[in-house]
């Protein structure tokens, strides 16, 4: 027979849930039912604007994105049977065309299209041909921008909340200052870097000629393969130092005073106290970061629709960009959503692998 | 202080009962231009005229941002909300008539004797809307510039054959006095790109999707679909044309400082250019690259929704707005081209001897309409990334492959779109 005082508990519980009851409701329609919506989605051919009605399609959304080929080629030869050279002294190869469009000889690599080439032994070529190029650049685009952008901007981090850690005054303006660009829109920064990445009278442009007295010669960040990721990253990194400064920051203060005093007590220096006492007691702040982090950059996408839509040449595609011009303005929305399952897919294994790393060795 | 509430509830007691004595049906719009004044105030006033006309229908307007009004309209349709009257932009309606969201006119068609072809919309056979206006491009050119550089002025009965054509840009990037010879409009990203550049892709033969046969394959990445790709990249390659990465700045304002030499533009860029360069200024045809110069044709038209449970009242009031006074008046305030003859003599402009009288010839004579299928939807936006991608030196004859393979493969999705 329960007595009173687990009645009492009950009754809290009950009051408890009824009030967590509406924000429930809330999260399991906007976010836990899209979500999985999201993976039913994938499967059909489902169309923003339709009058068909959806069909089951099964995997074929992912086969057409993930969709690879390989292709040797062997250079071409003249009559006489030796190869064929440009002026530069390469080999000329066949063009890749005459195998993509050819479906009664390879029907393998039909509609297929360059990825990248590999050079071999003996002149051969390897051709990486995929299904779905786009989707390709957008993935490694994407990946590259993580790999990339997580650890310095983890980094730059740290570094400013270890400077913003100390009792100065007016330490408080420089926190503000740090943190500013956060509370910004990303689409209000991204507009305003595009000015000062602008080609012809941007501001990063006026400032290096300045500095190099003249000598250097105006480059088109955003308008260059070669330089309109990096462009992203440093822009982005800049925006999101701030937030995880603070993050780095509540960390730090958590750390007792005392043990900084034994550490000067043992008379360590300050590359000891850092490396043996404020690194380990970051740990956790230090995993919460990566995973943050990680999470962020792989959904990269207002900078890219408003700074270059993707382009030049497919050198800034992301995923989340992906998935929204084919949902959206492709109206596939069983193809945006595929990518989005894809995504999530890794941002959670990589999210689990990071916790592997992470976990407590006993 | 019992006795004024009394008042008050008998008196709302009235207002109510004798609003619905007068019983007229609400018709509801949807417009397209929120924030632009002057169009605001036409559309309005077409709609209390014709208020004040009947005594059946108020239509009631409801005014969008141009850049959602598409997404509003999709999202409503979802939702089965659509409207009584809806503005669809011409190259678009295909698809939403496709998808069900508009039903036919049912206007007496001898009303629609003498307007611009570009002003009708049509899909498989049926009439779904009616434009008020339409617009045309034209090169803008200076005539000084092109007398001191020997170069012909074409007209309309002779436009600048493609060697022409080309001709005169490089003529006109040797002179040393511009930047670029031609202003393609890079910068204007969106439906600019299949609007102003698909009609040279069709001047060379080809298409963005060859309607008859209901694909891309062999239309956009056939013979003429490659030549026109490596012109294409030739312009870029050669200088004579600012790229992707153009300012919209100098777009506004590069013609007309002298920065570019010439520009393809449309009529509503027109009077800035005039005023500018007085009778110097020039609006030339587009070049015949060899199957007849060809410019982009259609744009915002009025239609009615499938779901409208009163389409007499909203072909009446399509009826009523399409009055000769209407056209003129927008074309007056917002400098779009009248869709009939009589309108454009009630203008200023457009009337003959007007100074943007060419663009009316223009539009009759060289207006092409966008490929007209449910497919152009993706189409026109798998078009621009091509075009884009080729202008940054992307191989042209795998670009236009991949471009004709993605839309081949919509419009397998959708089954055929039939």
């Amino acid at each position: 027979m329960p007595n009173n005082k687990v009645l009492a508990i009950r009754r809290q519980n009950f009051a408890g849930w009824s009030m967590a009851l509406p924000a429930c409701l809330l999260v399991f329609t906007f976010l836990i039912l899209p979500f999985f919506m999201a993976f039913g989605l994938s499967l059909t051919n489902q169309r923003l604007v339709s009058p068909n009605p959806t069909e089951f399609v099964g995997f074929d959304n992912f086969r057409q994105m993930l969709g690879i080929g390989l292709l040797t080629m062997e250079p071409d030869v003249d009559d006489t049977g030796n190869i064929k050279i440009d002026q530069e002294g390469n080999p000329i190869y066949p063009r890749v065309r005459n195998f993509t469009r050819n479906q009664d000889d390879y029907p393998q690599y039909f509609k297929k299209r360059e990825w990248f080439r590999i050079g071999l032994p003996n002149d051969k070529m390897l051709v990486v041909l995929s299904q779905d190029v786009v989707f390709m650049k957008a993935l490694s685009n994407t990946l590259l921008f993580a790999l990339i952008v997580c650890p310095i901007q983890a980094g730059f981090a740290l570094g400013l909340a270890l400077l913003i850690n100390q009792p100065l005054r007016g330490i408080n303006i420089f926190r503000t200052v740090y943190f500013a660009p956060v509370v910004i829109s990303m689409v209000v920064v991204s507009l305003l870097w595009r000015f000062i990445y602008d080609g012809q009278n941007g501001l990063l442009n006026a400032l290096l000629q300045m500095f190099s007295l003249g000598l250097f010669e105006p480059v088109d960040w955003l308008g260059n393969t070669t330089t309109a990721l990096p462009a992203i990253m440093a822009m982005s990194i800049w925006q999101g130092v701030g937030f995880h400064m603070v993050i780095w920051l509540s960390g730090l203060q958590t750390i007792p005073i005392s043990h900084y005093e034994v550490a000067r007590i043992e008379g360590a220096t300050r590359w000891q106290t850092f490396r043996y006492v404020t690194w380990p007691s970051l740990r956790n702040t230090a995993i919460l970061v990566m995973v943050i982090i990680t999470m962020q950059a792989f959904t990269l996408y207002p900078q890219v629709q408003v700074m270059t839509r993707g382009g030049p040449l497919d050198s800034t595609q992301s995923l989340v960009f992906q998935a929204v011009v084919r949902g959206y303005e492709k109206q596939d929305i069983s193809g945006g959503s595929a990518i989005s399952v894809l995504l999530f897919l890794l941002v959670l294994s990589i999210s689990l692998f990071q916790r592997y790393l992470t976990r407590e060795k006993d | 202080m019992k006795q004024i509430v009394i008042t008050k509830i008998i008196a709302c007691f009235f207002i109510f009962t004798s609003s619905s004595v007068f019983a007229q049906t609400q018709l509801s719009m949807w417009y397209h231009g929120a924030g632009n004044h002057v169009e605001g105030e036409i559309v309005q006033q077409i709609i209390d005229d014709f208020n004040a006309s009947q005594s059946d229908w108020v239509v009631a307007l409801e005014s969008f941002p141009q850049e959602s009004y598409n997404d509003s309209v999709t999202a409503a349709a979802l939702a089965g909300n659509l409207p009584d009257i809806i503005d669809v932009d011409g190259p678009i309606l295909p698809n939403w008539a496709w998808a069900g969201y508009m039903a036919p006119l049912t206007i007496d068609e001898s009303k629609l004797d003498g307007f611009l072809p570009g002003s009708l919309g049509r899909w498989n056979g049926e009439l779904y809307a009616v434009g008020l206006w339409d617009a045309a491009c034209a090169i803008f050119a200076r005539k000084s510039v092109l007398e001191a550089n020997g170069i012909r002025i074409p007209t309309l009965d002779a436009p600048w054959s493609h060697e022409e054509f080309d001709a005169a840009l490089v003529t006109l990037q040797n002179s040393g006095d511009f930047d670029y010879a031609l202003d393609l409009g890079m910068a204007w990203t969106g439906e600019w790109y299949p609007y102003a550049f698909g009609p040279f892709l069709q001047s060379f033969g080809g298409d963005i999707i060859d309607v008859e046969a209901n694909m891309a394959d062999g239309a956009l990445n056939g013979d003429a679909g490659l030549a026109f790709g490596e012109f294409w990249q030739s312009l870029f390659a050669r200088n004579l044309v600012p790229g992707t990465s153009q300012d919209g700045a100098d777009r506004e304002t590069g013609f007309i400082n002298g920065s570019y030499a010439l520009q393809w533009n449309g009529n509503w860029a027109a009077l800035p250019a005039l005023e500018a360069f007085g009778d110097d200024m020039l609006f030339l045809p587009a070049p015949d690259f060899g199957t007849g110069p060809k410019i982009g044709a259609a744009s915002w038209q009025f239609g009615i929704s499938s779901t409208s449970e009163h389409k007499d009242g909203a072909s009446a009031f399509i009826e009523f707005a399409i009055q000769d006074k209407y056209l003129s008046a927008f074309s007056k305030g917002i400098g779009l081209i009248p869709p009939t003859e009589a309108a454009s003599a009630m203008t200023p402009n457009y009337s003959p001897g007007g100074p943007l009288e060419v663009f009316y010839g223009l539009s009759n004579a060289q207006a092409t309409l966008r490929a007209v299928t449910p497919a152009y939807v993706v189409g026109g936006k798998v078009f621009e990334k091509a075009m884009a991608d080729i202008a940054n030196g992307a191989d042209v004859a795998d670009t236009l492959d991949a471009a004709a393979d993605e839309i081949d493969a919509d419009i397998d999705q959708n089954n055929g779109y039939q």
